[in-house]
């Protein structure tokens, strides 16, 4: 069953087409992989879906509901949370109440915030750095903390903006861990990535966009295989 | 005993009158009173929810002319202005919201900059309503300072109480959280344009109220008084970042440096009306030493000067 259904759409700034014409589905409780070359668009995709911008033409629509329009705190508040590919850490508050802010979207009182913020802490790894101000968080944990915050809101579905970009290799384990962990919560994903061996490995199913254009969708080892692909990655020459 | 604290500090400030306190020395408490409140309301919106305003001086004139208006047009007491001034600076910081508070950063203060100014030249302007540049004369209920002492003692407790449980609660996460990333605040679920209005109208009724109080004590209000950029919106500022914006206790410190620093300029020849320089140049180095105030930066105070003894 569709989850979130991009329909058509595009997205001008000025006279360029940051987006057009795109169309997928995401089915409840996958992983979809966004990828393409830098500027392809993957994400002005999220902020369509995520409400910052609304779309020039086409809608999106969220469990049969058109959201295309609406605000991001309206489509959090429908079950829409996000992570920013420049993290956006709520700087001098610490860890803790930056997930404690987040968890009063749908606590019904400090106490309950509270909980679910340690529990998801606790689950993100990051318990030992509750009450560390995260302006003095390192990027790996930062990374981490967008995630738990993102979390803490209770998603149905989550879209994760270069989650892994910068980590290193214990990071990256770590954090593949934990987008697993969320998938088996039954919350569904969709990941933009350019990590390849690591989308490569967690997506169900991937989606291709370059210059502002789906040019494929499948499985990773249709992907893998997809001489469109190979040729917005490698060039040309190397395709043929 | 840390627990009755705020008992005992509020019994020894109830007390405060019966030593027999000169009226001079009242008169100070009074306005160190009443300039806490107005920092605190400012520190609400400026400093939890990082919304700076250059124009507290509108709600704080706002609160003043109703209770000026009322005594002149209705032979009202305008101790009468204090619960009007909720009703009337509610509705007037929503409409003003609804306008300033579509703006963000600088261009947000440059827009209270030019209401609070509005304001003076409105109340200069319409002389039917509010006497014009003359202003409003109001007869005083009494002579003796101790009644308002404990009016004004009672509002502040009341604000301090307010703002404390209010950033304590959901709301001054959210404020926080507006503070510090509006866009991150927008894509958690907060709706920053409500919480923005929510926390101009507290933070401006609670200003109006001090503006109310004021018409009460002083006698007298004219524009240039209770509308001042200089001697209300500015003084505002520099009192909680003097004392440490969003901190419970800063406003309390800055308006208590601040009165002091202008009573003890006051009375030396020549220099009288230099209070505010003196002021701005203290607020320059805070700024660049202390740059979350006093209170804020308390511990970095105590490491330097070595008191405390803990960590010598």
């Amino acid at each position: 069953m569709s989850l979130l259904e991009i329909r058509n759409v595009s997205k001008f700034f000025g006279g360029l087409a940051a987006t057009s014409n795109v169309s997928f589905i995401i089915q409840r409780g996958e992983i979809l992989g966004l990828i393409g070359p830098n500027g392809a668009g993957k994400t002005t995709l999220f902020n369509i879906v995520d409400g910052f911008y609304s779309p020039t033409k086409g809608q999106v629509l969220f469990k049969d509901q058109v959201i295309s329009g609406f605000k991001p705190h309206q489509i959090c508040k429908l079950g829409i949370a996000r992570t920013f590919q420049v993290v956006k850490p709520l700087q001098r508050m610490s860890v803790l109440d930056n997930v404690i802010t987040s968890a009063f979207l749908r606590a019904k009182n400090k106490a309950e915030a509270l909980e679910v913020a340690m529990e998801t802490l606790r689950f993100t790894g990051l318990e030992q750095d509750k009450d560390v101000i995260s302006r003095g968080l390192p990027l790996g944990k930062r990374k981490k903390l967008e995630i738990a915050r993102a979390l803490a809101t209770q998603p149905e579905l989550l879209l994760l903006d270069e989650s892994f970009a910068g980590l290193n290799h214990s990071e990256l384990n770590e954090s593949i861990e934990i987008i697993r962990n969320i998938k088996a919560r039954g919350i569904t994903i969709m990941i933009i990535e350019h990590h390849m061996k690591v989308i490569m490995s967690i997506s169900d199913r991937i989606v291709v966009i370059n210059y502002g254009q789906k040019i494929a969708e499948g499985t990773p080892l249709e992907i893998r295989n997809n001489p469109l692909v190979i040729e917005a990655y490698l060039g040309e020459q190397h395709g043929a | 005993m840390k627990k009755y604290l705020p008992l005992i500090v509020l019994a020894f400030l109830a007390a405060l009158p019966l030593v027999g306190l000169s009226s001079y020395t009242l008169d100070l408490i009074i306005m160190v009173f009443m300039w806490s409140i107005v920092g605190m309301a400012w520190n609400l919106l400026g400093g939890y929810c990082g919304q700076v305003s250059f124009g507290h001086a509108a709600y704080f004139g706002v609160g003043a002319y109703t209770a000026g208006i009322l005594y002149l047009h209705f032979q009202v007491s305008p101790w009468w202005g204090l619960p009007a001034s909720i009703v009337v600076v509610t509705i007037f910081s929503f409409l003003l919201g609804l306008a300033v508070l579509r703006l963000r950063g600088p261009f947000f203060t440059l827009a209270t900059l030019a209401t609070g100014e509005m304001m003076r030249v409105i109340a200069e302007n319409l002389v039917w309503l509010t006497g014009g540049n003359t202003g409003i004369i109001v007869q005083r209920t009494w002579v003796d300072k101790t009644n308002y002492y404990y009016i004004v003692l009672a509002i502040a407790v009341v604000a301090f109480l307010t703002v404390r449980w209010l950033v304590r609660s959901k709301m001054g996460y959210y404020f926080v959280a507006i503070r510090e990333d509006e866009d991150a605040a927008d894509s958690l679920g907060i709706d920053t344009t409500k919480y923005k209005t929510i926390a101009l109208c507290i933070s401006g009724v609670l200003t109006g109220i001090a503006g109310a109080f004021y018409t009460n004590y002083a006698g007298l209000i004219a524009p240039e008084i209770v509308f001042s950029l200089p001697d209300k919106s500015t003084a505002t500022i520099m009192i909680v970042m003097v004392g440490g914006a969003a901190t419970f206790f800063g406003p309390f410190v800055g308006a208590i440096i601040m009165v002091l620093l202008q009573e003890a300029v006051r009375n030396i020849p020549g220099l009288g009306a230099a209070y505010q320089t003196l002021f701005g140049a203290l607020l320059i180095l805070i700024i660049i030493f202390l740059p979350n105030g006093i209170v804020g930066d308390f511990q970095k105070i105590k490491r330097r000067f070595n008191f405390g003894g803990a960590d010598k």
